[in-house]
């Protein structure tokens, strides 16, 4: 509210007086006109503010009148005298400024009226400060007012007079002006007043605060104010009380808070005992717990933007680094662990115990003579002895000798000593006497003591007689007690001393020499040298007594390894060793350990395993790090030794670890050894290839991260066991053990130090847990029960189903676990005995691991539950669905033509034994091959005699008229059966007739999962073959006597095979059914039987393959009930992909699956490390084996085919076999070749590289084929037309063959694009592949997404290994003696012969199919056959495989039937043929075939 | 088997499912199995029946009375994987389909003697309402793939249920060789436990 001032404020009269009257009369004037003018204004405000203002109006005055008077008052009071003036000035300004302009309000904020008017207008002096004093006058009464007021008007000085005149003057001027406007029109414009901005300078406000605000200092309070009087403060951090560690605040905020509680608490209760303000621990986490939020509605500030960035391995941090500049120091250790020695083990039998004693004893006897000690104590006591004199000599005076006599007392002690270790031989006697005089001098010496002491008691002894006669007091007696040695108690009447006895040298003597004679050799007698030697026999196993039997036992089932931890982090661990029989173990095992770290500890851990339990951790052994000297190659072999404390008792002759025993029959002398050893190892650094030593510099030796706050990130878990260690680094971290949080830490090493106290040899962390324990872990794995319960929760493969485990121990046989127990033992190890071929051996282990790992994964995924596996619940019907069903309603009852309707499906889980069938419907085959002109022995008898196998021959010279006859005659050509076997049962239809037979007859096999065990998961993992073989069955008259001919028939049948199919249950399993017409496998070579039209015969690409190509049989299979194919576990791979591609892949499979959902589409693919990788970077030239290329270099086509061949033989195993149905994963084409193993995407993939090679345009097809369903196949371009390869098969169609396995294309992959199909149909012989049209494909790289150049996952180029030809050789012999092994094993009711002869013929044989590829010998074949096995009838065939393991081919031969001829004399020939190519890769040849000798 | 030297013990329980409270629903029939633990094995009697389909009483208890028998012996050797009964009850819905009424579950007593248990039932529910509705229309409520399900634990989260009726069983058992294999279920506080039951107090 601005401040106006009445006109009382005006100067005085008298001063007025003394101006001009002109001056004086106008003034008067204008104090007229103002008065008028306010009371004038004063009424019309009256006026115009009616009833509800009054009060505002009454304070306006009352502070008119309080404010004018202050200004005087405050200014008498502060003002200094020279500032008078200015003041003067300023109020008669204010004054004349009032008078033409009163303005009783004022906008707040805005500046008034007048003081624009005098902002415009004058010239100001600088404002006094003391102006702001205004805020205190309104504290201030009235009566000060009325006070000041006189005051100021007593004192206003003369001398301002003048001054103020002239400003006066200088105004006057305006102020007429100003009167003039007033006179010219009076509104209430006019009463405004005019005043200047009001002002306070700093100081005075700071004044005026001082008095109501309160600011507390910020300088340290004294300690004394802060605590009680007369107290010294208490530092309870010192008295060793825990304090905890306070929150920052900064030193000025805690000065300013102490200051400010001492003015308003003066109790000081705020105050600790320390004199600091009390406060809590600080209760600020070291880390965030709670995650950021960002809503993702709100802009997020650009700083706070997260990015996402694919994780890339970065190199070692370099402050870890040793190396400073380059991250990859190279710095090795090399640790040497060759061996181990017990020398003491629990499983030590006595005798052990004394041979380890024996050693033991013998090593120190060496170190010994190594340092020559006798002679060296030998010499130590002579020196002593000489000592001993000089000094006796030098020290006779007795005063001086307090020292004397004891040194002289230290050394005859230490001849003592010395005495008993020495052997010197040669002064036996004067030994003895130099022994005897010593003793004899210190008995003297005892004696001389003895008898002083004596005199001195008896001196005591009498004055106590003495005091005893007098009665004194108790005092005396009590001092006589501390003195006295007989004399203990007072009271007790003290035994008159006797005199010592003489020391009587005889004795002496005799004492000597006793014990020389015990501890020393004869003088005479030769010196003894002894020497350990470990040559004796073991007494054999069968000869021992059954509890060393046992203790044998136990030994052989431990082994030890030993872990290496460098810097506590485990770096590696040797392999497992058994423990020998001699209790050494040898590892042999050199270490490079490439560090990053300065080596801070290198420990090496004693594992023990016992059996198949857990290995237990025996004990440390801390190595030195070596010198920076030490370099590989100069570094010697050093035993360091280790002990256990464990305590082990053992059921046998074992003596055990840490238990009692004794050598004595009664048990006494009982003694306790611990497990200890030794380990032999050497240090080593590395030296490089360049001769530079891999050390890291010294300098960086200190800079390791010491102090951590945390025990166990600094000495690492197993530090903790160590007490040590764990005491050590408390000590180091400068752990506070006030700490609540160290409270149990800190008192375990206290009693883990003080050592009088109960010490566990473990550290719990639940301490508890033991009281919970069921029974005790050792008793858990010795009871077969408990390990049987507890494998099958596990679920253990073999276990997993296991019922009824029996009750007692006893009761199960140790069968139970062979298989178990087997398995984890050959985990790591190869066996080569079912696999033939190391690599393979290998391959298969690899693969089981991955399996295993897999399916463990797996395991844990069943677990997890969806609603759909426990509820059934109908779907909610979309309008299509109502629609259909209300379509049904009208529907025929009996339709015309009806569909086929849905089977229900059956999850897998709750089904038995004998529930699944699987349906075979045989239909009809095709061109199957027919039997060669054969003679029929029914109608030719009389040609029984001849060769059978003749008859066979097409040769023209044999084509005689009477078998044109007999072709004519025989016109069954062949009589087909088929046989469908599965999981070795076998059903087969009726037989037909002809090359073209029909039979529609459904078979029905009964299925069986293994270990009855009908989950999904065991379900997929099923590996058996459905085979479907054909046979033509064939009639022999076997009548002896053509006389018997009319009434009766005798004929014998025979079956031949012909060819097979093979499908896998895996592949019926996923699809439900399969549904076609399949081509034959029919061996290259049939014997005795031809192709009907086989006569065009030509290869090549531009002629498309005419029907009689091959045989072809036509059936439906499924499974009854159908099953529920387990899905693949959803889950999301991770990838390494760009994040835009993988978005494109996903946007490109749902426009393709909007389109047409059943088509195969694939852009992404899981690789052997479960990453997700884009597909065309699987696709890439890759070179064929130059072996290969080399056959044939100016035939491409045949290349082709080669190259189809030699990727056909590797051997095919589906993934979702290996991994049951988890996923597909894809390996590269090199990781293809070294598994040797992969499915029909890795095949393609490889085939399509080889083709990109060979400079054909090649592409993958996905899609899907019978019988194999969703597949993969290889197309290329060819003379302008599209041929489609089977990767697996190395056969190829072209584009319209209607044989063609693939039945729908999904898309075409190249290296640089992928293609959907987009046309109506899926078939290849109704699509066109031309790629370049978009109606027709559609691309995923197109314009507008450009491939973006995506590197390929598959090596440069392939690397191809000779196979050794030797090895297959060698597989050669052992197949064919397995497969013998097997046949005679299928025939047990007969005998097998096995014809030599035959035998070799085919093996000469079969290398001739090989090169020939099974094509175009059969005839040379027979008539080579022919000519050395003329009169045997032969029936037989080779069979062609890829090698992978044995099981197949058995299954193979097994399959064909040749082992069921029972004929009597029947022989047999079986050869086996193993062609090596590149990379391991075999293919094998079985010719079994079975002879009958005609008669 | 020498009967000194048990290897196994048996475990005998014969009884009936007596009758069910289910006041919304009538005409329904029930059915049993037992779900046991690989250890177990049935060596005489039905593993699983299936009722009559009864109707309400008349009473004001409006009970539905099956009194169906049950009598079965198992063996075993350990008991862990106790048998369990599994109950679950059928019946028509207004379309005549026959629909899921309650599938319930209790642990065979183990302690000798008489027991009535009074199981209460429950059914699976839909995922939605719409759901529910279509259901409800096309008479095919949600089911569990397997009765058996409700005796085990795992997976059940994924499920929600709603409490249906009640159903009683009488079942009376017989151990033997159990405390020679060192199984003693038969000690006298157990006993006396046994008598007063404490799941016949839920109705009554």
């Amino acid at each position: 509210m601005a401040i106006r001032r009445g006109p009382r404020n005006l100067p005085p009269i008298p001063s007025t007086s003394r101006t001009g009257y002109a001056e004086f009369s106008m003034r008067e004037r204008m104090r007229e006109k103002l008065k008028a003018a306010r009371s004038k204004a004063e009424s019309a405000l009256l006026q115009e503010i009616p009833s509800p203002r009054p009060r505002h109006f009454v304070s306006l005055r009352e502070e008119e009148v309080t404010e004018f008077g202050e200004e005087p008052s405050k200014n008498v009071l502060r003002e200094p005298q020279e500032e008078d003036s200015q003041r003067s000035t300023r109020v008669r300004f204010q004054d004349s400024g009032r008078k033409p302009k009163f303005k009783p309000q004022v906008p707040p904020g805005f500046p008034s009226a007048e003081e624009a008017y005098n902002f415009f207008t004058f010239n100001f002096d600088p404002e006094p400060e003391k102006d702001e004093t205004k805020d205190q006058k309104k504290e201030e009464s009235n009566q000060e007012v009325e006070e000041g007021e006189e005051e100021e008007e007593e004192e206003k000085p003369a001398p301002e007079e003048q001054a103020e005149k002239m400003d006066e003057e200088e105004l006057i001027n305006e102020k007429e002006a100003d009167d003039f406007l007033l006179d010219l029109d009076q509104t209430a414009h006019d009463f405004l007043a005019i005043k200047a901005a009001e002002y306070e300078s700093i100081h005075a406000v700071k004044q005026k605060e001082k008095e109501i605000l309160f600011r507390p200092s910020s300088h340290t309070v004294p300690i004394y104010k802060k605590i009680p009087e007369n107290m010294q403060p208490r530092y309870l951090e010192d008295e060793g009380l825990y304090t905890g560690e306070r929150p920052i605040v900064p030193q000025i905020n805690q000065n300013i808070m102490e200051n400010r509680l001492l003015i308003q608490e003066p109790e000081r209760k705020w105050f600790g005992d320390d004199g600091r303000i009390l406060a809590l621990p600080n209760p600020i986490k070291q880390f965030s717990t709670r995650p950021p939020i960002f809503s993702p509605g709100e802009g997020i500030e650009a700083g706070l933007q997260t990015l996402y960035k694919k994780a890339v391995n970065s190199v070692p941090n370099n402050q870890y680094v040793v190396g400073s500049g380059d991250s990859l120091g190279q710095f090795q250790l090399d640790i040497d662990i060759s061996g181990l020695i017990f020398t003491h083990h629990p499983c030590f039998s006595r005798e052990h115990v004394l041979a380890a004693k024996l050693a033991q004893l013998y090593d120190q006897y060496l170190a010994r003579r190594q340092r020559n000690q006798t002679k060296f104590l030998t010499d130590k006591l002579n020196a002593l002895r000489n000592a001993v004199h000089t000094h006796s000599d030098s020290t006779k005076p007795r005063g001086s000798g307090h020292t004397a006599q004891e040194s002289m007392n230290k050394y005859q002690s230490e001849i003592r000593e010395e005495v008993d270790w020495k052997t010197d031989e040669k002064a036996f006697e004067t030994e003895i006497q130099a022994e005897t005089n010593e003793l004899l001098e210190e008995h003297m010496e005892e004696y001389e003591k003895k008898m002083e002491e004596y005199r001195i008691e008896y001196q005591k002894w009498k004055a106590w007689k003495k005091a005893q006669r007098i009665k004194k007091k108790k005092k005396k007696s009590k001092e006589e007690q501390d003195e006295g040695t007989e004399e203990s108690e007072y009271d007790e009447e003290p035994v008159k001393p006797t005199p010592p006895e003489p020391v009587d040298r005889s004795t002496i003597e005799q004492q000597v020499r006793e014990k020389a004679s015990h501890n020393r050799r004869k003088p005479g007698e030769p010196i003894l040298v002894p020497e350990l030697s470990l040559a004796g026999s073991v007494t054999p196993n069968e000869l021992c007594p059954r509890a060393e039997i046992l203790r044998r036992e136990d030994v052989r089932k431990r082994s030890v390894f030993l872990k290496v931890l460098f810097n506590n982090k485990e770096v590696s661990r040797t392999v497992s060793r058994q423990i020998g029989m001699d209790f050494r173990v040898h590892f042999g095992q050199i270490f490079n350990l490439q560090i990053h770290n300065w080596p801070e500890s290198l420990i090496l851990q004693v594992y023990e395993t016992v059996g198949y339990g857990s290995s237990n951790l025996l004990a440390e052994v801390f190595l030195p790090i070596p010198e920076t000297t030490v370099f590989t190659g100069r570094a010697s072999i050093e035993e360091i030794e280790f002990s256990s404390n464990q305590h082990v008792a053992l059921d046998h002759e074992g003596v055990g670890s840490g238990e009692p025993f004794s050598f004595e029959a009664d048990g006494s002398n009982k003694m306790i050894l611990m497990t200890s050893g030794k380990v032999s190892n050497s240090v080593a650094w590395a030296v490089g290839e360049n001769g530079i030593p891999l050390i890291p510099p010294a300098s960086q030796q200190n800079v390791g991260i010491r102090r951590k706050v945390d025990a166990i990130a600094s000495i690492g878990a197993s530090g903790l066991t160590d007490m040590k260690k764990l005491a050590k680094w408390a000590a180091e971290s400068k752990l506070d053990p006030n700490d609540p949080n160290n409270a149990s830490l800190m008192q375990l090493i206290t009693v883990a130090t003080s050592g009088d106290t109960y010490v566990p040899e473990f550290f719990r962390l639940e301490q508890l847990q033991q009281e919970f324990n069921f029974v005790s872990d050792e008793e858990l794995n010795r009871s077969k029960r408990f390990r049987l319960l507890h494998l099958r929760t596990l679920e253990v493969p073999e276990f997993r189903n296991f019922k009824q485990v029996p009750i007692y121990d006893r009761e199960i046989t140790e069968k139970v676990f062979q298989d178990y127990e087997k398995r984890i033992r050959e985990r790591g190890v190869i066996e080569t005995k079912d696999h033939l071929d190391t690599h393979r051996a290998i391959v298969a282990k690899y693969l089981q691991q991955v399996r295993e790992s897999v399916i463990n994964r797996f395991l844990i995924a069943k677990h997890h539950f969806l609603l759909s596996d426990l509820v059934i619940e109908e779907d909610v019907p979309n309008i299509s669905i109502l629609g259909v069903s209300l379509f049904k309603l009208a529907e025929q009852k009996r339709p015309l033509k009806p569909r086929r309707k849905g089977r229900k499906k059956v999850p897998a889980q709750n089904l038995s034994d004998g529930d699944i069938k699987v349906l075979v419907n045989v239909l009809r085959a095709y061109d199957i091959p027919v039997r060669k002109p054969t003679v029929s022995k029914l109608q030719q008898p009389s040609r029984s005699s001849r060769p059978f196998s003749e008859t066979l021959v097409t040769s023209p010279s044999m084509q005689s008229p009477a078998y044109t006859v007999d072709n004519v005659l025989s016109q069954v050509l062949v009589r087909p059966f088929v046989e469908v076997s599965f999981q070795r049962t076998v059903c087969h239809t009726t037989t037909a007739e002809g090359p073209n037979p029909s039979w529609n007859e459904e078979l029905e096999l009964p299925f069986r999962a293994p270990n009855s065990d009908y989950s999904t998961a065991s379900m997929q993992s099923v590996k058996d073959d459905i085979f479907i073989n054909i046979f033509d069955e064939a009639l022999y008259d076997v009548l002896e006597d053509d006389r018997e001919r009319g009434s009766s028939i005798h004929t014998r049948i025979e079956r031949h095979w012909l060819g097979s199919v093979r499908i896998p249950f895996s592949t019926l399993y996923f699809q439900g059914r399969i549904d076609g017409t399949f081509k034959i496998d029919i061996p290259p070579v049939l014997l005795g039987y031809s192709k009907e039209r086989n006569i065009i015969n030509e290869r090549g690409f531009d002629s498309v393959r005419s029907l009689s190509e091959g045989t072809y049989i036509t059936f439906f299979m499924t499974i009854e009930p159908h099953l529920v194919p387990g899905e693949s576990v959803r889950e999301k791979f991770d990838s390494q992909e760009d994040e835009k591609l993988l978005q494109a892949t996903e946007k490109f499979h749902v426009e393709c699956a909007l389109k047409f959902p059943k088509r195969q589409c694939l852009t992404t693919v899981t690789n052997l490390s479960g990453k997700t990788v884009f597909i065309t970077r699987y696709l890439k030239p890759l070179n064929p084996p130059q072996e290969l290329l080399d056959m044939y270099p100016n035939n491409p086509q045949t290349t082709a085919e080669l190259v189809a061949r030699y990727v056909a033989l590797i051997p095919f195993l589906p993934d979702s076999v290996s991994f049951t149905g988890i996923c597909d994963l894809w390996s590269t084409s090199d990781q293809f070749l070294d598994l040797l193993a992969g499915d029909e995407e890795e095949h393609a993939v490889l085939l399509c590289n080889y083709f990109l090679a060979l400079g054909k345009k090649a592409w993958l097809v996905m899609g899907s084929a019978i019988p194999e369903g969703p597949t993969a196949y290889v197309l290329t371009w060819e003379q302008s037309q599209y041929l489609i390869w089977n990767p697996c098969s190395g056969r190829f169609y072209g584009q319209f063959d209607t044989f063609c396995p693939l039945k729908s294309v999904g898309c075409l992959i190249s290296p640089d694009n992928i293609w959907f199909n987009i046309q109506r149909y899926d078939s290849p012989m109704r699509i066109n592949f031309d790629i370049t049209k978009p109606k027709l494909w559609k691309s995923f790289f197109s314009r507008s997404l450009p491939y973006p150049g995506l590197s390929s996952v598959q090596p440069e180029e392939l690397i191809y290994q000779h196979t050794d030809k030797v090895a297959a050789v060698e597989l050669q012999d052992r197949i064919e003696k397995i497969l013998r092994e097997k046949i005679m094993e299928w025939r047990p009711r007969h005998m097998t012969r096995w014809n030599r002869y035959c035998t070799s013929t085919l093996r000469h044989f079969l290398p001739l199919l090989e090169k020939n590829q099974g094509k175009d010998i059969e005839d040379d074949h027979r008539a080579e056959l022919l000519r050395q096995l003329g009169d045997y009838r032969f029936s037989g065939f080779p069979i062609h495989m890829a090698f992978s393991e044995v099981k197949p081919l058995i299954e193979a031969v097994y399959s064909t039937g040749v082992h069921n001829i029972d004929i009597s004399n029947v022989e047999f020939a079986l050869a086996v043929y193993v062609h090596a190519y590149p990379k391991n890769v075999l293919s094998v040849w079985v010719y079994v075939a079975s002879l009958v000798r005609n008669k | 088997m020498a009967a000194a030297n048990p290897t196994v013990f048996l475990v005998m329980v014969n009884g009936q499912v007596e009758s069910g409270q289910f006041p919304e629903f009538n005409d329904l029939y029930c059915k049993y199995c037992f779900v046991y633990g690989q250890d177990w094995i049935p060596t005489s009697g039905l593993e699983e029946g299936i009722s009559q389909i009864t109707s309400k009483s008349q009473d004001i208890q409006r009970s539905l009375v099956w009194n169906f028998p049950i009598d079965i012996t198992f063996k075993s050797t350990n008991p862990y994987g106790w048998p369990q009964i599994v109950i679950s009850v059928y019946g028509p819905d207004i379309f005549g389909n026959d629909v899921v009424r309650g599938y319930g579950a209790v642990h065979v007593p183990f302690i000798p003697g008489r027991h009535k248990r009074t199981i209460p039932m429950f059914v699976p529910e839909s995922t939605s309402k719409l759901q529910k509705l279509t259901s409800w229309f096309m008479g095919r409520r949600p089911e569990y793939t397997d009765p058996k399900l409700v005796a085990q634990g795992e997976g059940r989260e994924v499920t929600r249920v709603r409490s249906q009726g009640f159903v009683t069983l009488l079942l009376n058992v017989v151990t033997k060789d159990m405390k020679k294999l060192g199984y003693d279920t038969n000690t006298l506080d157990m006993q006396t436990s046994s008598v007063i039951d404490l799941s016949e107090g839920i109705l009554k």
